[in-house]
């Protein structure tokens, strides 16, 4: 058991490694660069601009560029922002806790949403409310997320006026009740993704459960209904679910740039979109790679949960 | 007349005698056309193909040319669906543009279908070294947020063609099918028929080819079919945030873009392109659904949670 833990957390190693080769050869690849951005400053001459290079160590081999680039990392050094004059960790820090938040709340509310949805869907399959959940999740599988925002943005924002249509705060305002206002828009947008497919999972694998024969048993002893679903079936069918949840990340980390600039709510995702369109690209790498070790360690530790909830799996 | 149910019925139980043995791909078809919410797909998707493709012959106006007299004009008997913020109809940008964006969609899923069937298939059946520097690329690949590639891509390029969209989405997407393919290839290429074929001296591409691709066509047809809303949606996100198709094109994403300053007064301009995407998005969908069970019909899949 334990070895497969470790063999498990050793292979992610040579992943993080290559994720790091990548995104280095993306930022070689990217134009620009301090070149453009400082050589287009006035009372810049050539010479000052050769000095900078060399300061910068642009002028090194690949490979010793590489070195030093991935020791910085190691240490945390993600390099300098080229519009704000920063470290890049900073940047992406200073963001970063807006982002957990909202997609902290989306997942909140797919979990309620689809747990609620799939276990009424399953009491009575191709009912009424099974089919009406269906269709919901068919179409919120194909709805652009970002236009999703833009119609909630309409209803409850211009059309009903019931909620405030983008950003964190209302001027002046630093109250909870104020920020969860603003919270509700984005976090359900980035959310419809999962509530549609969750919801259709736990629906499926609650279905398969309640026919099994340990919950007849349970049933003919006399125990209740709720607590046959929240002991005995839930328990069961929502084990293979937490490797759904990891599969889902991904979506998460590209609806947050999508919801977070519908919503201009000031997150990673919004700040990956503006230092696009400032070509800023160690910040852009910065959270490219920050994407990617989610992501993997994402996906390790859904593995292990799993391995650890449904021993036979550690035994492949 | 009714004398002559009787040998309808007889001629009946003679056709299906003679009736020669159905093909597998035959027999998911039969059920495919069985699933209503797969034909109901089927037909949304065939008319807006249809409705498309006539698009230059059919679009009242041309869908690039500005009228300054007519902004944002309200829908009405000269402009069915109104214009836009540069007076340009936009009936005639959503038909043309369903002609660029449902092209889009099915040429990147040729694309990635085509390199997610070879590497898979290479992968699968050599097995070995190949296997393995393959399958870890692709475990690299998904390791990336995708859309957060795309869009540094993009952004290096400045202003994409139609053409380079194509080819961009494709090449960075096919990672997901080869996995299956290489799934599929494994298993099969122990199977019986595969070892019969191999004992009488059959050369490796043709026991790929013939033996166990017919095989796992459901898989890719499956997959094939999805993608094309995948990337439908793709091309929408990236032209919405402004690194997609070079705007002034009329794609179904650039025209939701062109509306982000101001569909807070002016919804129609968002909804409209939005909702005829979701709906060829829905048809496509429902179509992949049905063709996943029609070719698998002991599994029914949970759905496909990853992109």
């Amino acid at each position: 058991m334990s070895r497969y833990f470790i063999r498990r957390t050793l292979g992610a190693i040579p992943l993080l490694f290559g994720v790091a080769v990548l995104s280095f050869i993306f930022m070689q690849l990217a134009p620009g660069g301090p070149d453009a951005l400082f050589g287009r400053l006035p009372r810049m001459t050539d010479e000052r601009l050769a000095q900078m290079r060399a300061n910068l160590g642009l002028d090194d081999p690949m490979i010793v560029q590489f070195g030093k680039w991935l020791g910085n990392l190691l240490t945390g050094d993600l390099g300098t922002s080229y519009v704000q004059h920063r470290p890049v960790w900073h940047v992406i820090w200073d963001v970063f806790p807006n982002t957990v938040y909202l997609v902290m709340a989306g997942l909140f509310i797919a979990l309620i949403l689809s747990l609620l949805f799939g276990v009424i869907a399953a009491k009575n399959p191709y009912g009424l409310f099974d089919n009406v959940t269906a269709f919901i999740s068919y179409f919120g599988l194909a709805m652009p997320v970002f236009w999703l925002g833009l119609m909630l943005q309409i209803l409850f924002a211009v059309k009903l006026g019931w909620l405030p249509s983008a950003g964190m705060h209302s001027a002046g305002e630093t109250g909870v009740a104020d920020f969860l206002e603003h919270l509700i828009l984005p976090a359900f947008t980035i959310a419809i993704g999962s509530i549609a497919t969750w919801s259709r999972y736990i629906r499926a694998s609650t279905i398969e459960e309640i026919n099994a024969d340990y919950v007849r048993t349970a049933r003919a002893k006399g125990m209740a209904e709720p607590s046959i679903l929240s002991r005995h079936v839930l328990r069961n069918s929502l084990t293979p679910f937490i490797t759904v949840v990891a599969i889902d990340i991904p979506l998460y980390l590209t609806g947050a740039v999508l919801v977070e600039t519908v919503f201009s709510w000031p997150g990673m995702g919004r700040l990956f979109f503006d230092s696009l369109n400032r070509r800023d690209y160690p910040v852009l790498m910065g959270i490219l790679m920050l994407g990617a070790v989610l992501i993997v360690i994402g996906n390790l530790v859904a593995d292990l949960i799993y391995a650890r909830l449904d021993p036979r799996i550690s035994f492949e | 007349m009714s004398a002559s149910s009787a040998q309808l019925q007889q001629a009946a139980v003679l056709a299906e005698r003679q009736a020669p043995p159905r093909s597998p791909a035959r027999m998911a078809f039969d059920r495919l056309k069985r699933s209503r919410l797969a034909m109901i797909g089927l037909v949304i998707f065939g008319v807006m193909v249809i409705l498309a493709l006539l698009s230059p012959w059919i679009a009242p106006y041309d869908p690039k040319r500005p009228d300054l007299f007519n902004l944002k004009a309200s829908p009405g008997a000269d402009h069915w669906l109104g214009t836009d913020a540069l007076g340009r109809d936009v009936l005639s940008r959503l038909l043309v543009g369903g002609r660029y964006s449902l092209g889009i969609g099915v040429a990147a899923a040729l694309i990635s279908s085509l390199l997610g069937l070879v590497a898979g298939a290479i992968a699968g059946f050599q097995g070995g070294v190949i296997d393995g520097v393959l399958m870890r690329f692709v475990d690299l690949m998904l390791a990336f947020p995708s859309i957060f590639l795309l869009l540094i891509i993009a952004s290096m390029l400045e202003g994409i063609s139609v053409a380079g969209i194509i080819l961009f989405l494709g090449l960075f997407s096919w990672m997901w099918l080869a996995r299956l393919v290489r799934g599929e290839f494994l298993s099969l290429k122990r199977r019986e028929f595969a070892e019969a074929a191999r004992a009488i001296g059959a050369p490796g591409w043709h026991i790929m080819v013939r033996h166990l691709l017919p095989n796992a066509i459901g898989v890719i047809i499956v997959s094939f079919t999805l993608d094309i809303a995948l990337f439908m949606l793709a091309e929408a996100s990236l032209s919405f945030l402004g690194f997609g198709v070079k705007s002034g094109t009329p794609t179904w994403g650039n025209m939701l873009s062109d509306a982000r300053t101001d569909y807070l007064t002016n919804p129609m301009l968002a909804i409209i392109p939005g909702l005829t995407l979701t709906i060829a998005v829905l048809a496509i969908n429902f179509v992949g659904d049905g063709l996943r069970d029609a070719f698998d019909p002991r599994g029914r899949a949970a759905g496909r949670a990853g992109k």
